[in-house]
């Protein structure tokens, strides 16, 4: 197999692009597109199954979405991780044990810093590049065309053994279109441009969307703004982040190495809320239409008490702008110098064609198996395209490990290899987690543990056992 | 150690993480960086960084390897742990070796190879090294019993392992020396020594780490069987340095089994197959 080194001249040998562009040849190398959580993972573990790896990273440092630095982080200052640290750091490269339960985002971005110098990974990775296409040739291979992040110098086309996608898909930001929000006078922006609380300071805000993202911007708000309102479409589980002095996620965790059912988790559950939190209804935060574990979690200890302490007022879903007025759907209307949309993102492979991922009218929602594999491409795969109810770094990890392994049997036991592509095709869409809402938000949701369990069985099914 | 499956999910220790404990960390690093890989040096029951610290990790740097020796919770001077478990051992291992600024080369002597045969399942390390490796089951028990019933049989019913001079030295060593070093000898904690009989084999290690097993023919802890068999499991045979005790770091001859794991990760070794 080849090591990564300098991408060389075009190979004259290697056929052109079918609009006539020269190829370099990559031979067996891999391409991994983006250096982020999942990135990095990716090349660290192709790189271990002894794959020459060239990642693509359009920003001039590792770390994704978590390097609050680059263009497309959501990361605000005060980001604090939502799954407590067993369920987030990679399953072999542990965050140091004396770290809070619920690092700092900049704690995480140095974990990423220190994973990409323990590992040796910044070497594969080429600074300041984007992908502007991938293209599926014949022999499963495909071409990849970069040029700098600046659009300067020319474009650049690499034919590679296999590509990883792992773009990330928290930068996109998803806007919700609502009757004369182009007239409101008022300042409008998304989450994703949300930095520092001093942009909330004295302003009355409205905030929109009920995610973690949502929550955690209006428990600031409340702190800094001098009006806070939540509008919400529906009503949630505010679960606290701790329970009976345990992170929440780790008291839950319990239930399930227990293996108590769902109903009885679920009872468990509303029962632990109605014990700690209470009746929602009480503060006037509309009734949940739904049972937990059916819609993503929501971790904020906080919300529920600045709603008591009247700094966050709840309010439904917004029905229309005004010039400077916002009506709600309840007909009440209220004046906001500032509306937050906490609305959040959409998954976006700009450089691939939609069908080649079975997105065929572009609706933006892959159709896949575990969340990873393409039906009739055996050399791809998309790396932490998942909305769990837990991190999703150990699940990056495991993705890139079945793919490693994968790339590997095609050589050595090629009958195994296409036993799994047919398995890729059975299962394309399947779910891993229980009744979930269906949103933009959720077509990816997966519970954690069951999609563990399901990535757990396919790799056994690929080692034979 | 091929044959296991991978293991995804792990429930229990996601629920009950490891209980944080402060460690004794000693290193000796070369003046000038020499890109080689950081060792790792784990000591096995009753020993702490202090056995490494004596010889192997100031000749391991002068020969440019930056040199980090553990004393495992309860040990040395690290913090007291009477309830740890061979997991708790194990944590402070990959605690200790991700947060060395290199992939790490793991080294196990005694009863710690054990514990870092555990730790290989959750670290990818750069290479391993069992020296003179105490890897557990009921073999190990009776050969204790056999070698050294009056230190052994105590342990049964929940007090210290004891382990004599002749166990442990050659008679090479300085008389003075080998009191001095079984004076220090502390003691693991007896759920842990119960776990190195009892508790599950180590998991298939992650990374595909190249392993050398070394000891010698003359321990009275680890008979050669035992030697060739914990070999055997990493499909290598064991380096052996006759006329020498169980704690090769602290004998008189130090020197020789050190330059050999030296050497052999000079040769950069390849991964281990599959």
């Amino acid at each position: 197999m080849s090591s990564s080194t300098d991408l060389g001249r075009p190979d004259p040998a290697v056929a052109p692009t079918a609009d006539g562009r020269p190829v370099s040849d990559r031979g067996d190398t891999v391409c991994v597109i983006g250096a982020g959580a999942s990135g990095l993972t990716a090349v660290k573990n192709l790189r271990e199954a002894g794959f020459g790896v060239d990642c693509y990273e359009r920003e001039t440092g590792v770390g994704g979405a978590w390097n609050w630095r680059h263009d497309r982080s959501p990361v605000y200052a005060s980001t604090h991780l939502i799954s407590s640290r067993p369920f987030t750091q990679f399953p072999d490269f542990p965050m140091p044990d004396d770290w809070p339960d619920y690092p700092h985002h900049a704690q995480l971005l140095s974990y990423f810093e220190r994973y990409a110098d323990h590992f040796d990974l910044r070497q594969h990775v080429w600074f300041g590049t984007e992908v502007v296409r991938v293209e599926p040739v014949e022999g499963d291979r495909w071409d990849v065309t970069t040029r700098s992040t600046g659009g300067y110098g020319p474009e650049r086309t690499s034919r590679y053994a296999a590509v990883v996608l792992a773009n990330g898909h928290n930068w996109s930001p998803k806007l919700p279109r609502y009757e004369g929000l182009e007239q409101f006078r008022g300042e409008v922006m998304h989450a994703s441009s949300y930095k520092d609380p001093a942009q909330l300071r004295g302003k009355r805000v409205l905030v929109v969307g009920a995610g973690n993202t949502g929550c955690d911007i209006a428990v600031e708000a409340a702190q800094q703004a001098s009006r806070c309102w939540h509008s919400t479409r529906r009503g949630y589980w505010y679960a606290p982040k701790y329970v009976f002095g345990r992170p929440a996620d780790q008291v839950n965790d319990t239930l399930l190495a227990l293996r108590v059912p769902l109903r009885v988790r679920q009872w468990l559950y509303h029962w632990t809320l109605r014990l700690t939190v209470g009746d929602l209804t009480r503060f006037g935060l509309p009734r949940p239409d739904h049972r937990v574990y059916e819609t993503h979690p929501i971790a904020n200890s906080q919300l529920v008490y600045y709603v008591g302490h009247g700094e966050v007022t709840p309010v439904p879903d917004v029905a229309r702008f005004g010039d400077r007025t916002v009506e709600l759907a309840d007909g009440r209307e209220i004046d906001p110098d500032l509306v937050v949309f906490a609305t959040g993102y959409l998954p976006r492979f700009e450089f691939l064609e939609g069908r080649v991922l079975g997105d065929a009218d572009g609706s933006g929602r892959p159709r896949l198996w575990l969340n990873a594999f393409a039906a009739g491409h055996p050399t791809l795969a998309v790396v932490g395209l998942v909305q769990p109810d837990s991190g999703i770094f150990p699940i990056s990890h495991w993705q890139s490990v079945l793919f490693a392994r994968l790339l590997t049997l095609r050589t050595t036991h090629p009958d195994r290899a296409a036993a799994f592509g047919r398995r890729v095709t059975a299962g394309l869409g399947e779910r891993y987690s229980g009744k979930v809402k269906d949103s933009t938000r959720h077509w990816f949701e997966v519970g954690h543990a069951d999609y563990l369990r399901a990535l757990q069985r396919a790799l056994h099914d690929l080692e034979g056992k | 150690m091929s044959g296991q499956p991978v293991r995804v999910v792990r429930g229990w220790e996601w629920a009950r993480p490891e209980r944080p404990a402060r460690r004794e960390v000693v290193a000796a690093v070369p003046e000038l960086d020499q890109a080689k890989p950081p060792l790792l040096f784990v000591p096995g029951f009753g020993h702490g960084a202090w056995a490494f610290a004596e010889h192997w990790l100031g000749h391991a740097a002068g020969r440019g390897f930056p040199a980090y020796a553990l004393s495992l919770r309860g040990h040395g001077d690290s913090e007291p742990a009477p309830g740890a478990t061979l997991r708790s051992y194990t944590h402070d291992v990959v605690q200790v070796a991700a947060s060395l600024p290199r992939q790490a080369v793991l080294v196990g002597h005694g009863a710690g190879a054990r514990v870092v045969a555990h730790a290989l399942a959750r670290y990818p390390a750069r290479a391993a090294v069992l020296v003179a490796p105490v890897l557990g089951g009921w073999g190990t028990f009776g050969t204790a019993l056999r070698r050294n019933p009056a230190g052994t049989l105590p342990a049964v019913f929940g007090a210290g392992l004891r382990l004599n001079r002749r166990q442990l030295f050659s008679r090479e060593l300085p008389d003075a020396e080998a009191r001095r070093y079984v004076a220090r000898l502390g003691r693991a904690s007896r759920r842990a020594q119960w776990q190195l009989l009892t508790g599950r084999q180590p998991e298939p290690a992650v990374g595909r780490p190249p392993v050398l097993v070394l000891g010698s023919p003359d321990d009275r802890v680890v008979p050669p069987g035992a030697l060739t068999r914990a070999a055997r499991r990493y499909a290598s045979a064991p380096l052996l340095f006759p006329g020498m005790g169980h704690d090769l770091m602290l004998d008189a001859r130090w020197r020789e089994p050190v330059d050999a794991i030296l050497d052999w990760l000079e040769k950069d070794p390849a991964p281990a197959l599959g």
